[in-house]
């Protein structure tokens, strides 16, 4: 039988808060362990959480930017056990929300879909499980307990791999830009889980849901749903039934595997946290924080092609980062070729930014050095080529194109007597094709333009190469 | 409104708690009792009534996002039954497989 998958998303990210969501311990990664905790993040009798401003501002810019309504809203206790849940609950939102029913756009194929936004949520994080394989038992880290976390879970609108990868990337673009998270899938302050079902085509009725975890990264979540999909269509097809269960998914093995059954475990039992009390949001407040929402990914890429004029491809590359937009804007304010700018950034530059895995941010070349490599080659200064061959020095060293220029003596010639001494010594070498020239074959010519450029180190001007060899050339 | 034997179980297994075939029946009929008390109050109208999740009359009480320093590594784990090289130990995890 054929069917089709249905897939929906939850995503968790981090806010980049300097403090918890409810009590002022740093939110910092990497730290020794149980350094960065106090009497509310670990649940200690009598301390009363209070609630991080900062990270209900994030929360409510973030849901404007998925096009959500924004409402008043309170926090709910949501109660199970686990070690690394200090207080035996976790805080966390459910009847009220602070963001519901929004929506973004996707590229799909040369359309655009909208996968709708079930609804976003602020919530605590738990602390951290460090299973050692010994068998004396588990140790648990709470640094960080209590990291403010945005909860944002969409419509069961997407229907391949693919799609959700591409939700995803959309998605990070917007957090990203919006300074609210970081991104980080690796280091978990970006995480997804997918729930996956399949049905007959045709068929209305959703199949039986599987929630897949551990994915951490682009590569994973592609790998896990179409490994996910193999294995629920390999079970209908032999009459056998699908579990509601969260699978992990395994890196080495390449396949999911079953962690617990969801059939009893989800009794939460929620209700409002009387530790806090509401969060009204007026809505002359959301008139003022929509009115300072910075440009979003899809905004800068469509001003990209207008502004620009670049090329679709070109725009999408360079706004796939807040930071490499920004980039390539200051290099075009000091150099008002866009489409040459373009090239340089999404050739050289990011060349070898992927190559010492850099991330533009931190790039070794600021924009004023990079532009004026640019310039010298507009100026006439040294060639195309040469400036393509320099740049990997220029990237590492720190000098100014100028200096370098002058130190390796690569300044382009132009100098017709010097040009035409080389071109001599080229025609005198190579009898045969200058015969084969002079017998109508024009693109001989070729030949010989590559002759003189190589014969020069590249530091020939080639548009004067060109002209003068014509001239000798014809005899 | 009756609370069976069932669910005082479920009850006691969510909230982790043992207990015996006689406290079983005991907090059956308590919970019950309770709850029959409780459908009293509901037979009030409380028609155009907002559901109370607080009795205190704030909103919105906010916090700057300023770290402030935490507890020491030995603080946070000084009342903790066990721990290990600062970490809190617990009993093994056998439900994650």
């Amino acid at each position: 039988m054929a069917y089709e998958v249905v897939i929906g998303l939850e995503v968790h990210a981090q806010l980049l808060t300097q403090s918890k969501m409810f009590c002022a311990c740093g939110t910092r990664f990497g730290l020794p362990a149980n350094t960065q905790t106090c009497p509310v993040c670990l649940g200690l009798p009598g301390s009363l959480p209070v609630i991080n401003g900062t990270a209900v501002e994030m929360a409510i810019r973030t849901g404007l930017a998925l096009n959500c309504t924004v409402q008043s809203n309170r926090f709910a206790r949501k109660n199970y056990f686990y070690p690394d849940l200090p207080k035996g609950y976790q805080i966390s939102q459910y009847e009220t929300p602070i963001c519901e029913k929004g929506w973004i756009e996707i590229k799909a194929g040369s359309a655009t879909k909208r996968i709708r936004i079930n609804r976003a949520h602020l919530e605590e994080d738990a602390g951290k499980n460090v299973h050692d394989g010994g068998t004396d038992g588990s140790r648990i880290d709470l640094n960080r307990a209590g990291t403010p976390l945005l909860e944002i879970v969409t419509e069961p609108d997407m229907q391949s791999a693919d799609e959700v990868v591409t939700y995803l990337k959309t998605l990070r673009d917007i957090l990203v830009y919006l300074d609210v998270c970081d991104g980080n899938m690796e280091e978990g302050s970006l995480r997804c889980e997918p729930n996956l079902s399949l049905r007959p085509v045709g068929q209305q009725a959703f199949g039986t849901k599987v929630e897949l975890k551990n994915i951490n990264s682009f590569k994973f979540v592609k790998d896990a749903i179409e490994y996910e999909i193999k294995r629920q269509t390999k079970v209908l097809n032999e009459g056998g039934k699908i579990y509601q269960e969260t699978r992990l998914w395994d890196v080495d093995k390449g396949q999911t595997a079953v962690m617990r059954s969801k059939e009893e475990a989800h009794d939460y039992r929620y209700f409002p946290d009387p530790d806090l009390v509401p969060l009204t949001i007026a809505p002359e407040r959301l008139d003022q924080d929509r009115g300072s929402l910075p440009e979003l990914p899809v905004a800068r890429q469509q001003r990209f092609v207008s502004q620009y004029g670049l090329p679709e491809y070109d725009a999408g590359v360079l706004t796939s980062s807040r930071h490499l937009a920004d980039y390539f804007e200051t290099c075009v304010k000091l150099f008002n070729q866009p489409k040459t700018v373009s090239n340089w950034v999404m050739g050289e530059l990011l060349r070898e930014l992927n190559h010492s895995d850099t991330p533009v941010e931190a790039s070794p070349i600021s924009p004023e050095r990079f532009v004026s490599l640019l310039k010298v080659v507009d100026n006439g200064t040294i060639s195309l080529k040469v400036a393509r061959d320099l740049f990997p020095e220029l990237y590492a060293s720190g000098k100014s194109p100028e200096q370098l220029v002058q130190e390796k003596g690569l300044t382009q010639v132009s100098d017709e007597g010097a040009l035409e001494t080389i071109i001599d010594e080229v025609m005198a070498k190579s009898p045969a094709q200058l015969a084969q020239y002079r017998s109508g074959k024009d693109q001989v010519l070729g030949f010989f333009v590559g002759q003189v450029l190589k014969a020069s180190g590249g530091k020939a001007n080639p548009g004067k190469v060109n002209e003068l060899l014509k001239r000798k050339l014809a005899g | 409104m009756q609370i069976s034997k069932q669910e005082v179980e479920h009850v006691a297994k969510l909230a982790r708690l043992e207990i015996t075939e006689g406290e079983k029946d005991a907090f059956s009929k308590q919970l019950s009792s309770i709850l029959t008390y409780i459908e009293e109050l509901k037979s009030w109208d409380t028609t155009g009534v907002e559901p109370t999740a607080t009795v205190l009359d704030q909103t919105n009480v906010l916090r700057e996002d300023r770290a402030r320093p935490s507890l020491s590594v030995e603080q946070a784990v000084m009342n903790a039954p066990d721990s290990d090289g600062g970490y809190f130990r617990v009993p093994k995890i056998l439900e994650e497989r």
